[in-house]
């Protein structure tokens, strides 16, 4: 094990698979001379050469759609987005071809691509830069969607997103970034999609999110424990497509309460999804309806304290579980 | 809407007597499978959205012949004619358009995206435009293993109001790629005119990308594959993409659906009078190389052809219910692939 940074963990899992498979290279805006936007492609030109570590013009739709074409024709891409608003211009691709070409080639081609792109609001960046996009792409069959909490796990998906066949939409918050963990050294780590991890367990409450918001469960987590003596199981999902639903249901039947957590929407978001499928596979276990604690529902604001107003927090999260006793 | 000036592309020596002679039976071929379709619509065979590529044979024919067979197509909705002309078995494109499982794409596909990787036919695209950035993909790739296979990417003068028409051309160029980007100019994106939609000619805004950018005679089929052929040439030589626009015309609607209220019949017949197929046919009988009755046998063979492709598709079963989850990822078994 060693303790890292979770940008130096993607940069290791990315290096480490263009070590081992020729057919791996990178593509993105800046990810060459400058380093990735968010450091994380820094020093793999210099090792890999331009050839491998491609920067690219600002052509979202273009470059993934190059992606696309690689993949069909042998090779695996990682395409960096540098954050997921401008995967919005490049929907087409991600969406119609990507997602689809296995099914309706009735399953002629594949497409081993994977999509890295950077997530989450909290930076004062305004309403187009602060986007939370991770639970409309698991709305669309044909993708996985990736969403690590910490470096090791960051580490062990990437590289097994490098090893799946089909697309994979990786999704790193912006705020996880500089979030140091331990992080395995055996280059054969690999973390399995649909397979989330308890954090924290405890019996009073299941606490549920992905990314970023897993943070904001583990620190609830604390507040209930110092502040209230209860003790809350904490469920990182880790994929939330495959989703891994049992983990989640088999919690929830023992400690009979659920709070899901996302920086997204809250209206029409992936909460309401697990929320309902908890609904549909313990209903009989709970003692309070699922509570969603999500991002309100407005266009993010460039005002620090808006924004903060708009964010879930761990404070929503307690309270949450309070209301629900 | 009128038809430019043609850029002369012919050089070299012409088509000898027998690629005339498929040039010929493949055009041949197409139109018949074509006004097949239309009629299986009407019965009922066929549904969805159905693109009838009827008129503009020569593009197909003529651009497709000029590949190799490593080299990779990428293509619009209106595909049906360069499956055909890539060697796509008939019997599966109808038993596609069928919805059936001896389809090219096991019926999950339709007309409108065809697939057939064993043909480095790597499908058709419905989304306007949407294919011309895998093109790009396709050339990168052909790049980055030093191969000197090329991609081919058809899509019609409706892509060039697309923004991924403009990446794709802009990606080829200062990637410098095996990219031969051929433009089916039929005159309308759908029901509009291109003089309304676009502020240039198409092959001069190519050209603005700075790759080699021509005009050709979409109609003639000698000339297409000539145009190809340098197009080819050009681009395996590591010289960058190429960009051809042909100009052409297609007889029928946009799809089944179209009542036709943007032009007059008799701009359809003013084209039909310029018709690729009874030109190459008046030529080769010039040139002594095929006479009405041999003529007149390609025409029955086509027919059988086409009628056999219509039974195989027929007698091809319904994708079974228990199917419906196939294909949504492919297996991972540890590795990618």
């Amino acid at each position: 094990m060693t303790e890292m940074r979770m940008r130096d963990a993607i940069r290791e899992a990315m290096r480490e698979e263009m070590l081992r498979d020729a057919r791996v290279f990178l593509m993105g805006e800046d990810i060459g001379a400058y380093g990735g936007s968010y450091a994380c492609t820094r020093g793999l030109l210099d090792e890999f050469g331009p050839e491998r570590v491609r920067d690219t013009p600002i052509s979202e739709s273009g470059i993934v759609g190059a992606g696309v074409g690689a993949a069909l024709a042998g090779f695996i891409p990682m395409v960096e987005i540098m954050t997921i608003n401008f995967s919005l211009v490049a929907l087409d691709q991600i969406v119609n071809n990507a997602s689809k070409l296995h099914y309706m080639s009735g399953g002629q081609v594949n497409v081993p691509l994977v999509l890295r792109m950077a997530s989450g609001g909290g930076s004062q960046l305004g309403a187009t830069h602060s986007h939370s996009l991770e639970g409309m792409f698991a709305h669309f069959p044909g993708l996985t969607v990736v969403c690590p909490a910490f470096p090791g796990d960051a580490k062990g998906l990437l590289k097994r997103s490098f090893r799946e066949p089909n697309p994979v939409v990786f999704i790193e918050h912006t705020a996880l970034y500089g979030a140091r963990g331990e992080v395995p050294d055996d280059p054969d780590h690999l973390v399995e999609f649909g397979q989330a991890a308890t954090v924290r367990s405890g019996k009073d409450v299941t606490l549920v999110g992905y990314s970023g918001s897993v943070h904001q469960c583990y620190r609830a987590a604390d507040m209930l424990a110092e502040e209230h003596g209860l003790t809350a199981d904490v469920i990182d999902l880790r994929t939330i497509r495959p989703l891994d639903m049992s983990s989640v249901i088999r919690s929830v039947r023992r400690t009979n309460r659920a709070v899901v957590v996302e920086d997204d929407w809250k209206f029409g978001g992936f909460a309401g999804e697990i929320a309902a499928q908890i609904m549909e596979r313990a209903f009989d276990w709970l003692d309070a309806p699922v509570a969603r604690v999500a991002g309100k529902d407005v266009p993010m604001p460039y005002n620090r304290n808006l924004e903060y107003a708009a964010l879930p927090s761990e404070e929503d999260v307690v309270e949450a579980v309070l209301s629900m006793l | 809407m009128s038809v430019g000036q043609a850029i002369p592309t012919m050089v070299g020596e012409p088509p000898d007597d027998e690629l005339q002679q498929r040039f010929l039976y493949e055009m041949l071929l197409i139109r018949r499978f074509e006004e097949k379709c239309a009629e299986m619509y009407t019965r009922g065979k066929i549904r969805g959205f159905l693109h009838l590529y009827t008129g503009e044979e020569a593009c197909a024919v003529g651009a497709i012949s000029a590949l190799r067979d490593d080299d990779k197509i990428v293509t619009h909705y209106r595909d049906h004619g360069h499956a055909l002309a890539r060697g796509v078995e008939p019997n599966r494109i109808m038993a596609e358009l069928f919805a059936r499982v001896g389809g090219t794409n096991e019926g999950r596909g339709g007309s409108m995206h065809i697939f057939d990787v064993s043909k480095n036919f790597l499908g058709g695209y419905a989304i306007v435009a949407g294919h011309m950035p895998i093109a790009v993909g396709l050339g990168l790739a052909a790049n980055l293993s030093h191969e000197d296979w090329a991609a081919l990417c058809i899509f019609g003068d409706g892509g060039v109001g697309e923004g991924e028409f403009h990446e794709a051309l802009n990606l080829a160029a200062i990637w410098k790629l095996p990219v031969v980007w051929f433009c089916e100019n039929n005159g309308y994106g759908m029901g509009v005119p291109f003089d309304d939609s676009l502020a240039n000619d198409v092959y001069k805004i190519a050209a603005a990308y700075q790759m080699p950018s021509v005009r050709i005679d979409g109609m003639d089929v000698l000339e297409v594959y000539s145009a190809t052929q340098l197009a080819l040439a050009h681009v395996r030589e590591g010289n960058g993409p190429y960009f051809i626009e042909a100009l052409t015309y297609r007889y029928r609607g946009h799809s089944m659906a179209d009542p036709e209220l943007y032009r007059t019949k008799a701009e359809v017949e003013e084209y039909r009078k310029r018709d690729a197929i009874e030109r190459l046919k008046r030529s080769m009988i010039a040139d002594g190389l095929i006479d009405e009755p041999t003529y007149q046998a390609l025409v029955a063979q086509v027919g059988a052809e086409v009628d056999e492709a219509v039974a195989f598709a027929d007698a091809s079963p319904e994708p079974g219910l228990h199917t419906l989850y196939d294909h949504i990822t492919k297996e991972y078994e540890g590795e990618s692939g």
